[in-house]
């Protein structure tokens, strides 16, 4: 499965969630297909787009974030799993791609490609729902069904390591992060 | 234990009076008191950390989602922090206010806290985040607000350090 028809499939599930994604391939196809502003790309700080992901899922309890994260980002802070299993706010969903390489940075490839098994790490850690999906059409109904449940879960999505041809993004950060943090604020003003 | 109770309630309170309502921490000996209160607050969300830099993260969600956060860490938590408070806080203009007891610092006994007593201020300094020391009750609810409203203001972290003299009593 490439990434891109994945993230294709489950657009018109997640385009009106709250959603914060890693840097590199995934931020530049899910700008592409769409961009929005309660869409947010952290561009650095390998590891913590979920942990940034559980701040807003316990900041805003009444609205459902989802994190799309990576297989090298994962590994980078996979104490982020006991975290998110130990709060288990029910509008989060942790997807995480898994192409078993540092796409990004030159296609080395990671310690999943040798065995390390996120689903069973996230399993172990607690997190209460966690499906393998590797195909188009078990991934779109995972990500429906954990959405529906109201359920913490992860999803763990095999995917080919191949990305956009360049990953530029017509999207200063700071334009994004302002962008965001406005649209979260009329989320919170709808609420009153 | 001589961790005093007394300045830590004036330090919660003080957070509190900042309308703090996330706080994340690891566990360390000065803190317990404050992990403990805000483990008791039902207005308070208190995350239980594996490793500190997840806290920058937490703490950035927070603000993007308008609730103010608090992050309570041992100095050697902080140094564990450096990259995501680096790329993160200061490369997205996040406002972070930590809390960091101040280890290794004069009167420590521990060896093994030494080194990082020594490096705490210089580092911060370098990455030019503001200190404030926090050293007499009396001035500790006007400094925890002054910093917020400092981080706020510049969308930048501020780091208040506890002091051994505030929070141990021999």
């Amino acid at each position: 499965m490439l990434r891109v028809d994945a993230l294709q499939a489950i657009y018109p599930e997640i385009e009106d969630k709250i959603v914060v994604t890693i840097m590199g391939a995934v931020a530049a196809e899910l700008y592409t297909i769409g961009h929005r502003h309660n869409f947010f790309y952290l561009e650095h700080a390998m590891g913590l787009a979920s942990s940034m992901g559980l701040g807003i899922a316990l900041a805003m309890p009444k609205h459902q974030v989802v994190v799309i994260d990576g297989d090298g980002s994962l590994l980078m802070n996979l104490g982020t799993l006991s975290t998110m299993a130990r709060y288990k706010p029910g509008n989060l969903l942790h997807l995480v791609f898994d192409n078993e390489s540092l796409l990004s940075v030159g296609g080395f490839p990671t310690a999943t490609s040798t065995g390390t098994d996120l689903a069973g790490i996230a399993r172990a850690s607690g997190v209460p729902a966690v499906f393998q999906a590797d195909t188009v059409e078990s991934l779109k109904s995972s990500v429906a069904q954990a959405l529906a449940s109201h359920t913490m879960t992860t999803i763990i999505s095999k995917v080919e390591a191949i990305g956009p041809k360049t990953f530029h993004m017509d999207l200063p950060l700071l334009e994004n992060r302002f962008q965001f943090k406005r649209y979260l604020e009329g989320l919170r003003k709808q609420e009153q | 234990m001589p961790v005093s109770a007394t300045n830590s309630r004036l330090i919660y309170d003080a957070l509190k009076a900042c309308d703090v309502k996330v706080m994340s921490a690891l566990p360390e000996t000065w803190l317990v008191h404050l992990i403990r209160l805000a483990d008791e607050d039902p207005d308070v969300t208190l995350v239980r950390l594996a490793k500190e830099e997840e806290g920058i993260g937490i703490s950035a969600g927070a603000h993007l989602a308008g609730v103010n956060s608090a992050l309570l860490m041992q100095n050697h938590g902080f140094l564990a922090a450096i990259n995501p408070i680096v790329s993160l806080a200061l490369l997205y203009k996040i406002p972070l206010l930590m809390l960091i007891s101040y280890r290794g610092h004069m009167g420590e006994k521990d060896p093994w806290q030494t080194q990082g007593g020594l490096v705490t201020e210089p580092i911060l300094r370098a990455m030019g985040i503001p200190i404030w020391h926090l050293t007499s009750p009396h001035d500790v609810h006007k400094r925890i607000k002054d910093a917020q409203t400092l981080a706020n203001a510049a969308l930048h972290p501020v780091a208040v350090l506890l002091s051994r003299e505030l929070m141990w009593e021999e």
